[in-house]
């Protein structure tokens, strides 16, 4: 299958008349997380509220209700195949390129409702940046490849896209190891670097939020520790969420984790627990998370 | 029989198949040179590559039948690509599955019409409604490039089709990750990577337009002179092989042998274009 195929998928919102309110007054939020889900201290940037996704009749997540702490680093783990990753297309909709897909409950990104029907879902794109599980830079020359967000939102400028190519290669800590190969292929960095020039291409276009889909289980680990470091340092200014396999990387990265489980094959995948990073590693509520992360099962 | 002078014997069959392959090609070329070696020695290149096809006076110039060549499969193409690659893009980003596999059929039936039956129609419709808009007598360059327009479509669409559904959707998935449309990531990502393969449908469409005889012989000509416009009468390399072919000796059928050379040797240069702009099995750098 083509999975480009623009035949989107029928991603739905409902907006319950019940939490119609929130949405409609996104000031309010910030402060009003007085709901049980809210964790103390922390702005949310996304409000999760009841969400299911279905793929076809496949149901792949069921009940989710989180929010997702500003310029904050949350990490989601769990097995293999306990929805993870189409969690996180939730949060940019990127999984409305799935034909069948239907998602309901509501996912409020500062207030706003992104499944509503008006909403613009290449703006949304725009503030919520993707990094994928491979490398996957395109066949271009490494300053195209950081341009190319910046170019399709109208930039022209050489100078503008210059001083783009360069701040965004700064911020992915790329800076002094391409400045003298700008204009050479993409794909003859490597591996390491190919996955900070991705982070590149997604700070160009200066979003809000940045989604990170196991982003170092191609690579190494002296390309890991510094994609880590990496991540620790853009926290101050984004949030992050990044799913991964590694539950080292997890307690090593985060502030706050989210544990997913799927109970037996068929089943949706559920948030087990949600809490901030120490407390989950050390003394996790649920028996589920204790066996998972002292690696009893999974 | 034991297994071992099984083994020996199915070697040998295989070997011996692709023995009588090559031989059968390289003797193609061999006997194309040895026929076409006269009219190089009696008339000589200054005289074959001339513009006056005259055997009367010893004149076997090709320089109008090899333009003449050059102009319909331009001709063919320039109408044929955008459409070709327009249904490509169609039934790869735009079409739900189901009519996908309905129009890929229409597209393979298009492929399958012979050439005699779109040469018929070209002769008994585009023709006269090409005279009657136009004035002159219709058949031409014009005609032609129509006729082949319509039979390189289903090659360069299909290939091209080949070409878009190889490039990893990774690459659509991060253009649309930034924020991109679909049209932007059509046309900035998508036709971009895809382009080696796209040149290789082109370059093979070009091959088949070149090559085909009958179609354009029914909507050409014919006139052995340089046509005055585009629906004025003139001759490819094919079309003048097959009128003369009949009634030639001498000389006179050593230079169409010559013309088939010609026409060898293009087809050889296009072949190798393709290995070089698509880097042998398509290629587009994916990291694995």
């Amino acid at each position: 299958m083509s999975v480009i195929s623009f035949v989107s998928g029928k991603v739905r919102g409902r907006r319950p008349g019940s939490v119609g309110a929130e949405g409609a007054a996104p000031s309010q939020n910030k402060r009003a997380g007085a709901e049980s889900e809210a964790i103390p201290g922390e702005g949310a940037k996304f409000r999760l509220r009841d969400v299911s996704l279905r793929y076809g009749n496949r149901p792949v997540l069921e009940g989710i209700t989180m929010d997702i702490p500003e310029r904050r680093i949350t990490a989601v783990i769990g097995p293999s195949g306990c929805g993870k990753s189409s969690f996180l297309r939730c949060l940019n909709r990127m999984n409305d390129l799935v034909e069948g897909c239907r998602l309901e409950g509501l996912v409020l990104l500062d207030g706003e409702d992104i499944y509503a029907r008006e909403y613009d879902v290449t703006a949304l794109r725009r503030r919520v940046g993707m990094v994928f599980q491979r490398p996957n830079p395109f066949p271009k020359t490494v300053y195209e490849n950081v341009a190319f967000g910046p170019r399709i939102f109208g930039i022209k400028d050489r100078e503008t896209l210059d001083g783009i190519v360069e701040l965004s290669l700064k911020r992915a800590a790329l800076w002094e190891e391409v400045k003298d190969k700008l204009r050479e292929p993409a794909l003859a960095l490597s591996g390491g670097q190919q996955q900070r020039l991705c982070i590149a291409r997604v700070l160009a276009v200066e979003p809000e939020v940045i989604l990170l889909d196991e982003p170092c289980s191609a690579l190494d680990p002296i390309a890991t520790q510094r994609i880590e470091d990496l991540l620790a340092e853009l926290k101050e200014n984004y949030t992050i969420v990044i799913v991964t396999h590694n539950m080292q990387q997890a307690a090593r990265v985060s502030d706050y984790t989210a544990f997913f489980l799927i109970e037996s094959q068929g089943e949706p995948g559920r948030l087990v627990e949600f809490g901030d990073t120490a407390t989950i590693f050390t003394a996790p509520a649920d028996p589920r998370t204790e066996r998972y992360i002292t690696g009893r099962f999974g | 029989m034991s297994s071992i002078s099984r083994e020996w014997l199915i070697k040998r069959i295989l070997l011996v198949a692709a023995m009588v392959v090559v031989l059968g090609l390289a003797m193609v070329v061999y006997f194309m040179a040895k026929e076409s070696l006269p009219a190089f020695r009696e008339a000589g290149p200054a005289n074959l590559f001339s513009a006056t096809w005259s055997p009367r006076d010893g004149r076997y110039g090709m320089l109008v039948f090899l333009v003449g060549t050059l102009t319909t499969a331009a001709g063919g193409l320039l109408l044929g690509t955008p459409l070709a690659l327009s249904l490509a893009l169609f039934l790869t980003q735009v079409a739900p599955r189901r009519s996908r596999a309905l129009f890929s059929r229409g597209v393979e039936i298009l492929a399958g019409i012979p050439s005699i039956v779109l040469g018929w129609l070209g002769f008994t419709m585009l023709v006269p409604w090409i005279r009657k808009l136009s004035g002159s007598s219709g058949s031409g360059i014009l005609a032609a490039s129509i006729i082949l327009a319509v039979m390189v479509i289903p090659t360069i669409t299909a290939i091209s089709k080949d070409a878009l559904e190889a490039v990893p959707a990774s690459y659509a998935q991060a253009s649309l990750a930034v924020g991109a449309t679909r049209w932007q990531t059509t046309w900035r990502v998508l036709l971009p990577a895809a382009r080696p393969g796209i040149l290789a449908a082109v370059i093979l469409g070009l091959g088949r337009a070149v090559g085909e005889t009958m179609a354009v012989a029914m909507v050409i000509g014919p006139a052995s002179v340089f046509p005055t416009s585009l629906t004025t009468p003139t001759h490819t390399l094919t079309t003048k092989i097959l009128m003369e072919m009949g009634e030639s000796t001498g000389v006179q059928r050593s230079s169409l042998f010559a013309m088939g050379l010609v026409l060898l040797l293009l087809a050889m240069a296009l072949v190798l274009l393709v290995r070089r702009v698509s880097g042998g099995p398509f290629k587009y750098g994916v990291v694995e």
